[in-house]
């Protein structure tokens, strides 16, 4: 019992010793607020990614395709932007583009039949190719993008109330805490949930038992699909431009995070705030890093290796 | 080396012990399964190994197998110490196991699993599949059985004949390496129907003439009073009982395994099914299935009989929407049969499927996600009354576990079972489909689930009960269907029926069919 409880805990030890380790090399800018609330709007999309991502791999399914979709969805804002459309329209066409996608996705996966990490590298490249044609492989920036939706990323609630003058708390990190509750929710407080978690546990059993699985498959990707485009929306108000690969780099994370969380589930299962603490050691270790002028190939390369070595050890002990 | 035995062991006359396992312990946390259980076994000889759910018998074996470190265990083989430490130690030890899941590579050929794990025989640097055919021929005519296309995928083949495959695996002799001088069958007969039992049996006696130990894990009575020569008994990880199967009886056992008296039978009936129907079929075909004819009442308990894959698991399919339906007309409670699981136990059907590991739980998944799923409705999940529901639900199958938080794979077999039937209790079922319920389960396990059983259908559930155990049909059944290649061949009275009259119908009915 303590040595599970000590294995699921091992994950979080690490972060506590990152953040420790970060502390002491960078004593006057690493602890403070400051900096935290930069850590905190840094890894918003890859949260907001990463939690999505939960949602399919709770099924034991995997969706290649998120980082291609975000870029895709904020694509398809910035192009209306610049055609003139009002704001809502641009995020409400890039949320359905999301929800579509992940649909696509679905079909593919629970109706057709064909295995997830197929599928969405599939449609990783379709998304992909789709990005490019619609943009016409520019950068949509500048006067086209609306200061109300690239304002949105730069503002945030005020902290004076809790001493910290001058400072906000973004509303991007917002709205990562807002995606986690939600997913949270969905997946530890409903029936929908706990669904998703049988067709994870043993898919001809949960079908036997009665559970729709190609129906509740498809709509997790659905799920997914949405989240990958709300990263994609937070991504271009940040950098207020829209390019067809600026997405591409949260999928392998995302999924890193994932399998992080994953070795605090009590039987290896994922859970969203164990994910939360997988996004939490990437961002922090990049964060970190990049404050200690660390090459940053160097960084990836110490990023690939954390995630194995914490994986490999949790494997490895729950095989023996 | 022999300490001395105060339990009474049938072996002490023997100069020659070959094999002897002293001292076996073996903790998990804070739960002790097997405590200081000694065991020694004779050339020629076949020992039983029997105990409920939970007694120890499945870590025992591991333990035998390398596969799991024990605590404390000493083995001696031909008055030479042995060490444990691998899988690999125990087969060059000479020991072989033959599993109770059948873990046969579904995308591979007969040939291909039954040397899996050998070299190949190469020929120019790839495989020679015709000395591969030849070898795999040579190791299942070992066991008389000549049957078995091994070109064939594995996975294409029934049950029984997959066990078959596995015993022919576990006879292949390894170059160079010690010969098998122990086999352990480990509930070798769950799967398979009496004419593959026979067969069993009968490679049984031949390699106890060649001089093997065996160890016989079976939870059969029949079989063992029938197959075995010794038994041991283990109750809660101790050993409680040692002796010749000639000097005991299967009273003493059934007491010493469940350390109570239970009357090895059925639980009697006590009102007669009423005569509202449940379910009526009138010309049912499908793609496996046809001529079906029989209406099923509430309260009746209605059981399938036939050879292995004669369409059992087919029939029970159709009540879920699995089979579909091609011809005649079936009514299920004044409609149509259930087009989908998810429709079937909305209406009050439940099901026990027969593989309890690859379609009946999520084994990583706790109790409660088991127990509840086919019942969850509304979109809020409160783990508080969650917990409440499956506690009561456990407690009506007698389970032992220790709570809803608990993942179902640290059970034994029968709590396993256990956990499936308080899923099929979860809502009061009107319709009870079970396919082989007591699979692998102990006396004890076994006799609790027969009341379930019969307690549902007096309270007016209908049950649908297929099972390879013809005592188990025979005395819980009131009308038995004997299915042979899909057909419905006979509806029989089982009163006053013997397990031989059964399995004679079985065979007559094939012939009608082959004819």
């Amino acid at each position: 019992m303590m040595i599970a409880r000590f294995r699921q805990m091992g994950t979080l030890l690490g972060l506590l010793l990152i953040v420790l380790f970060f502390t002491i090399q960078l004593p006057d800018t690493f602890l403070t607020a400051r900096n935290l609330i930069n850590v905190s709007q840094q890894i918003s999309m890859l949260a907001v990614v990463a939690f999505a991502m939960t949602v399919v791999m709770v099924m034991g399914d995997f969706d290649l395709s998120v980082g291609s979709m975000a870029s895709l969805a904020g694509i398809v804002a910035a192009v209306l932007f610049a055609l003139g459309y009002p704001l809502w329209i641009g995020v409400a066409a890039a949320l359905a583009v999301g929800m579509l996608g992940g649909l696509l996705n679905g079909l593919l996966v629970a109706v057709v039949g064909i295995l997830p990490f197929v599928a969405t590298l599939g449609t990783l490249t379709i998304f992909s190719g789709l990005a490019f044609f619609v943009s016409g492989g520019r950068t949509i920036f500048g006067r086209d993008i609306p200061a109300s939706f690239s304002g949105f990323a730069r503002s945030g609630v005020p902290l004076d109330g809790i001493g910290l003058t001058g400072l906000k708390l973004p509303f991007l990190s917002i709205s990562a805490l807002v995606v986690l509750a939600i997913t949270w929710v969905l997946l530890e407080q409903t029936t929908y949930g706990r669904r998703l978690y049988a067709i994870g546990g043993n898919r001809e059993a949960a079908r036997l038992a009665g559970v729709q699985v190609t129906r509740l498959r498809s709509s997790a990707f659905v799920l997914t699909g949405i989240g990958a485009a709300i990263a994609g929306l937070m991504y271009a108000s940040r950098v207020a431009s829209a390019n067809p690969t600026q997405g591409a780099g949260l999928m392998l994370d995302a999924i890193a995070a994932v399998f992080l969380g994953m070795t605090m589930g009590k039987e290896g299962e994922p859970r969203v705030l164990a994910t939360l603490v997988g996004v939490l050691i990437l961002g922090i270790l990049d964060n970190g890093l990049t404050q200690m002028n660390v090459d940053s190939y160097v960084r990836e390369m110490l990023i690939g290796a954390i995630v194995l070595v914490a994986v490999a050890t949790s494997s490895y002990r729950r095989s023996h | 080396m022999l300490a001395s035995e105060d339990r009474g062991n049938p072996l002490e006359d023997d100069k020659r012990v070959p094999l002897e396992f002293a001292g076996l312990s073996k903790r998990y946390g804070p739960a002790t399964v097997l405590d200081d259980v000694t065991l020694r076994l004779g050339p020629g000889r076949v020992h039983a190994l029997m105990g409920e759910n939970g007694a120890g018998k499945s870590t025992f074996i591991k333990l035998l197998a390398g596969v799991v470190p024990a605590d404390a265990m000493t083995v001696w083989k031909d008055g030479h110490e042995v060490q444990l430490r691998s899988a690999a130690d125990a087969t060059a030890a000479g020991f072989r196991f033959i599993h109770q899941e059948l873990n046969t590579i579904p995308q591979l050929s007969v040939a291909e699993n039954i040397l899996l794990g050998q070299d190949m025989p190469l020929r120019l640097g790839l495989v020679n599949w015709t000395e591969l055919a030849r070898r795999a021929k040579q190791a299942l005519a070992a066991l008389g059985v000549e049957h078995i296309n091994v070109t064939r995928h594995a996975g294409a083949l029934g049950t029984g004949d997959r066990m078959l495959i596995k015993i022919a695996s576990a006879l292949v002799s390894h170059d160079g390496e010690t010969p098998p001088c122990l086999y352990v069958f480990d509930e070798p007969t769950a799967a398979l129907n009496e004419a593959e039992s026979e067969k069993l049996f009968a490679v049984i006696a031949r390699l106890k003439e060649q001089g093997a130990a065996i160890l016989y894990v079976s939870h059969r009575m029949e079989e063992v009073m029938r197959v075995c020569d010794d038994v041991t008994v283990l109750r809660n990880g101790r050993h409680v009982m040692s002796a010749k199967l000639a000097e005991t009886s299967r009273e003493a056992i059934i007491l010493a395994m469940t350390g109570r008296d239970i009357a090895n039978g059925f639980p009697a009936r006590i009102t007669h099914p009423g005569t509202d129907i449940v379910c009526e079929l009138r010309d049912v075909s499908s793609a496996t299935l046809s001529k079906l004819n029989f209406t099923l009442a509430r309260g009746e308990v209605l059981g399938i009989a036939g050879l292995a894959g004669s369409g059992q698991t087919e029939l029970l399919r159709l009540f879920l929407g699995l089979e579909k339906q091609t011809g005649g007309t079936a009514r299920f409670e004044d409609a149509d049969l259930p087009s989908s699981p998810s429709e079937a136990w909305s209406r009050g059907v439940a099901y026990v499927p027969q593989e309890r590991r690859s379609e009946g739980l999520m084994m990583h998944m706790n109790v409660r996600l088991n127990t509840l799923l086919p019942h969850y409705t509304g979109w809020r999940a409160r783990r508080s009354r969650e917990n409440i529901r499956t506690v009561e639900l456990s407690r009506r199958v007698h389970l032992k576990a220790e709570g809803p938080e608990q993942p179902v794979w640290q059970l034994s077999g029968g709590n396993q079972q256990k956990v499936v039937f308080a899923r099929a209790l979860g809502s009061i079922p009107r319709l009870l489909l079970l396919d082989e319920p007591t699979r692998g389960v102990d006396v004890g396990a076994k006799f609790e689930i027969y009341k379930l059983v019969r307690e549902l259908s007096e309270q007016g559930c209908g049950v649908i009960m297929s099972s390879t155990d013809l005592p188990e049909l025979l005395g819980m059944c009131d009308r038995i269907l004997i299915l042979s290649e899909g057909v419905q061949h006979a509806i029989v009275d089982p009163d006053g029926m013997a397990s031989s009259d059964l399995l004679q119908m079985f065979y007559a009915a094939d012939r009608l069919v082959m004819a």
